[in-house]
């Protein structure tokens, strides 16, 4: 039952970003709780996809469990756009394009690091 | 840390990864150079959210169908994977493309979601 074990790890990443979310809670307007795991969530997808789970004798169900549903939720877009917007209309339009510049190169860099981490990388 | 609180995100959360999978099972086509399924759920996910924002609705429901459930429907570590394979594969055409319709859609959904909910 695929869905099932998506579902139950998929609520497990949910809880552990709001978790995250209430410990690093500041005054700033900056939205650093969504930025930090979605930097990690961008390495961690790349190295597990990529490294650890091409290596390592695991189910594929739990594979992709752990994968699609706990990285695929800890991590979240929706923050960032409604983050982006409230920026954009409380704050400045420097911090709003700042945010989105730092989520979307900083998030593909994670990405490229978990890719050199794992080495092989089946594409070119 | 309030438990029920975080129970709340993580019944949500349950809901929005199964819909996430099933959605992007069906959409995402490898013959596509555009992942279809994950750039529909966040794209969907960012106005909802907008949309929750912008009606004010109060502290619960935002946990449970916001942080929770439109949390986890929507996905940034899979984007940023799917962005890098197609650069590393020299799509760049398709990363361009899906990356702007990522973040330039994404965002004026939202902006449209706050405001149609301010009128709830």
């Amino acid at each position: 039952m695929i869905y099932i074990y998506i579902g139950l790890v998929g609520a497990l990443g949910a809880m552990l970003r709001y978790s995250i979310g209430i410990l690093i809670m500041t005054e700033h307007v900056f939205p650093y709780a969504t930025l930090l795991v979605n930097l990690i969530g961008s390495f961690l997808l790349a190295w597990l996809t990529y490294g650890l789970f091409k290596r390592i004798h695991l189910d594929e169900k739990l594979k992709t469990a752990i994968t699609t549903g706990f990285v695929g939720s800890f991590t979240t877009f929706s923050a960032v756009s409604v983050e982006t917007v409230e920026l954009f209309q409380n704050q400045s339009m420097l911090l709003g394009c700042v945010y989105v510049f730092v989520s979307l190169v900083g998030g593909l860099g994670m990405c490229e690091v978990g890719f050199r981490v794992s080495r092989g990388v089946g594409e070119k | 840390m309030n438990w029920m609180y975080l129970l709340i995100v993580g019944v949500g959360g349950f809901f929005g990864a199964i819909m996430r999978y099933s959605i992007s099972g069906k959409m995402n086509d490898p013959e596509k150079a555009v992942p279809m399924g994950t750039l529909l759920v966040n794209l969907t996910g960012a106005f909802l959210l907008g949309l929750l924002i912008g009606a004010g609705v109060d502290e619960l429901l935002l946990l449970l169908l916001g942080t929770g459930f439109l949390g986890a429907f929507t996905t940034f570590s899979t984007l940023k994977l799917e962005m890098g394979v197609l650069w590393r594969k020299g799509n760049k055409r398709e990363f361009f493309l899906y990356t702007g319709l990522t973040y330039v859609l994404g965002i004026a959904l939202a902006f449209l979601g706050v405001v149609c909910g301010s009128y709830f």
